[in-house]
């Protein structure tokens, strides 16, 4: 360590850079957490006022009232991000590889949803697939489709609302990590001898995974949490849990329940998490912190 | 045959990609069509013929028009605050040596990690505990928060990809570190800069879930869209959002043309080191950084 050497001053400066926006960040979000960890453990109704009394009931109350919306959010997230996954991956690679002078303007198409507002976007969605518009004309000419079959208000329409929402997410990290491998070893392994389709199962594709990984994660867990989509493309059947927490926290103010379910949210979430980067590598997400130091 | 089928194989990803943009493009298209729709009912959710009068009505709701200013004023705030505090972590972050920086990164990565509802409800517990009133204030803080961590990102990235023998050059020739960070550094690190505030500003702007929380009975664009959604969206929401994409666009295109203009002017970047280190080792002239970016 060579910084010892220097003045205390001059040591002190990246305290002082970083402090401003760290003491932000920890007074708005580490410290609101363990607020809600407090509120969480509470009992009481809001007209007889909330006490701290170490209520660990309102878990199991939660999660027992709850159970289906989070069962459902957690499908519904997992769906979405396999789908996002099989688009984005070959929209991904057809940028890095095909993109050509085109790259910047598809790259651009890529993120211009988020250029429009969300719940817009959403809303355009219930044009879409409402029951006399061309999806559901299609669906029903395929005979995919029945009838009276309709497509708003199914878990089909939140899924494919969640998919659209965050595929951008997926699709950023997947071109990042393709965009950066170097298309010298590709030709190796065809000078090599070996197939396209053995090239890419053993070169491009382990060697995008960080991209992947992160692509999944950052699609999973606001999707996970997520309650426009179940708003305006569901119906009380497909209801998801944060629905359920907004529901709590602003009409129906059982704070102490509506906290401890975030909890129970945000720990599901963190432990499908950790399974996850212990399956996939961690690389993925300790890549770019090497890329500072 | 096997030729059309050798084809179709080759240009089957470029297909699948061409579809999945239209799939991102669609709605958009739609948002931008139906602003021109001229509706029967209260529910601009099916075609019944064109109009261009909503978008001279553009503004004439005024509950809107607070809303959207509202959303101007509060991104604006929030994007000054965070592109700032973020920017200083930023620097900290690439140039400094110190302890604790896996907790810093941490707790920068944390936030975007969280659902946004989670974000939302603690916030509020925090607030209803203290008792402090939800307003704009409170909104402001809650978007300075969540728009921080994005802005370390995008500042980081352009930070490290920064040539820094441009600044021990004009340092070399007697410039202070001031003048060195007003002349040199600042003007390379703006497209980065703006890139960050562009996506500040887009964050919170677009914003739903956490200002639902947050927003006692101030109501900004998204929270007016939600609470006009159950009695019929009017067409000038679709219109102000058509206004906005187009604004947004344009500046993104303005900030990457920039940004090429900035990395035309200091070519000296990591891919062409190789060719610069070669030329000093065969001695054939002595380049200075400074000299190939003039």
């Amino acid at each position: 360590m060579n910084d010892e050497s220097k003045p205390l001053s001059r040591r002190l400066v990246p305290y002082w850079l970083m402090g401003p926006g760290l003491i932000w960040l920890v007074l708005f979000f580490v410290i609101p957490l363990y607020f809600m960890l407090r509120l969480s453990l509470e009992s009481g109704t809001l007209e007889t006022g909330f006490e701290f009394t170490w209520d660990w009931a309102n878990y199991s109350d939660g999660w027992d009232r709850y159970s289906e919306q989070f069962f459902r959010s957690f499908l519904y997230a997992g769906t979405a991000t396999v789908i996002a996954l099989i688009i984005a991956y070959p929209l991904a690679y057809a940028i890095a590889f095909r993109g050509g002078r085109w790259k910047n303007a598809l790259l651009f198409a890529v993120v211009a949803p988020f250029f429009t507002t969300y719940l817009i976007r959403t809303i355009a969605w219930t044009t879409i697939l409402s029951d006399d518009g061309v999806v559901v004309d299609v669906l029903k000419t395929f005979g995919i489709l029945g009838e009276n079959g309709k497509v708003l208000a199914t878990p089909s329409a939140v899924i494919a609302g969640i998919t659209y929402n965050f595929l951008p997410f997926m699709v950023l990290p997947i071109y990042a990590s393709l965009e950066r491998l170097d298309p010298r070893l590709i030709e190796a392994a065809k000078d090599l001898y070996s197939s396209s389709r053995a090239a890419f199962v053993k070169v491009t594709l382990p060697l995008s995974a960080p991209g992947i990984v992160a692509g999944t994660l950052l699609t999973f867990i606001p999707a996970a949490g997520d309650y426009i989509n179940a708003t305006f493309l569901g119906s009380t059947n497909t209801s998801m849990v944060g629905n359920a927490i907004q529901s709590l926290y602003l009409s129906l103010r059982d704070y102490p329940t509506a906290a401890a379910m975030s909890f129970i949210l945000m720990a599901v979430i963190l432990i499908i998490v950790l399974i996850y980067i212990r399956f996939a590598g961690s690389e993925a997400l300790m890549g770019d912190e090497e890329e500072a130091t | 045959m096997t030729r059309a089928w050798g084809w179709l194989r080759y240009h089957a990803v470029s297909i699948w990609a061409a579809l999945a943009i239209a799939y991102l493009l669609i709605p958009i298209a739609l948002i931008a069509v139906f602003s021109f729709n001229d509706p029967e009912g209260k529910f601009n959710y099916t075609w019944s013929g064109f109009t261009t009068k909503y978008w001279g009505d553009a503004f004439a709701i005024p509950d809107l028009n607070d809303a959207f200013l509202t959303s101007l004023r509060l991104a604006a705030l929030a994007t000054i605050i965070a592109t700032i505090l973020g920017t200083m972590i930023a620097i900290a972050l690439v140039r400094h040596q110190f302890h604790g920086r896996r907790a810093a990164n941490f707790l920068i990565v944390i936030p975007m990690a969280t659902p946004e509802v989670v974000i939302g409800a603690s916030l509020l517990s925090m607030f209803l505990i203290y008792g402090i009133s939800l307003g704009f204030f409170s909104l402001l803080l809650a978007h300075v928060m969540f728009s921080i961590s994005f802005v370390v990102i995008v500042v980081r990235s352009r930070l490290i990809g920064f040539d820094r023998r441009l600044e021990e050059a004009a340092r070399d020739l007697g410039a202070t570190p001031l003048t060195t960070f007003r002349t040199v550094t600042l003007p390379l690190l703006t497209p980065g800069l703006v890139g960050a505030a562009l996506l500040a500003f887009a964050l919170s702007i677009d914003d739903f879930v956490i200002s639902n929380f947050t927003s006692g009975t101030t109501v900004t664009f998204p929270l007016y869209i939600f609470g006009a959604a159950q009695r019929g969206i009017p067409v000038q929401v679709y219109v102000i959002a058509t206004m906005l994409f187009v604004v947004t666009v344009a500046a993104m295109v303005f900030v990457t043309w920039q940004q090429r203009r900035a990395e035309k002017m200091a070519e000296v970047r990591a891919d062409d080191d190789e060719t610069g280190l070669s030329a000093l080792a065969s001695g054939k002239e002595p380049i200075s950084p400074a000299g190939s970016a003039a």
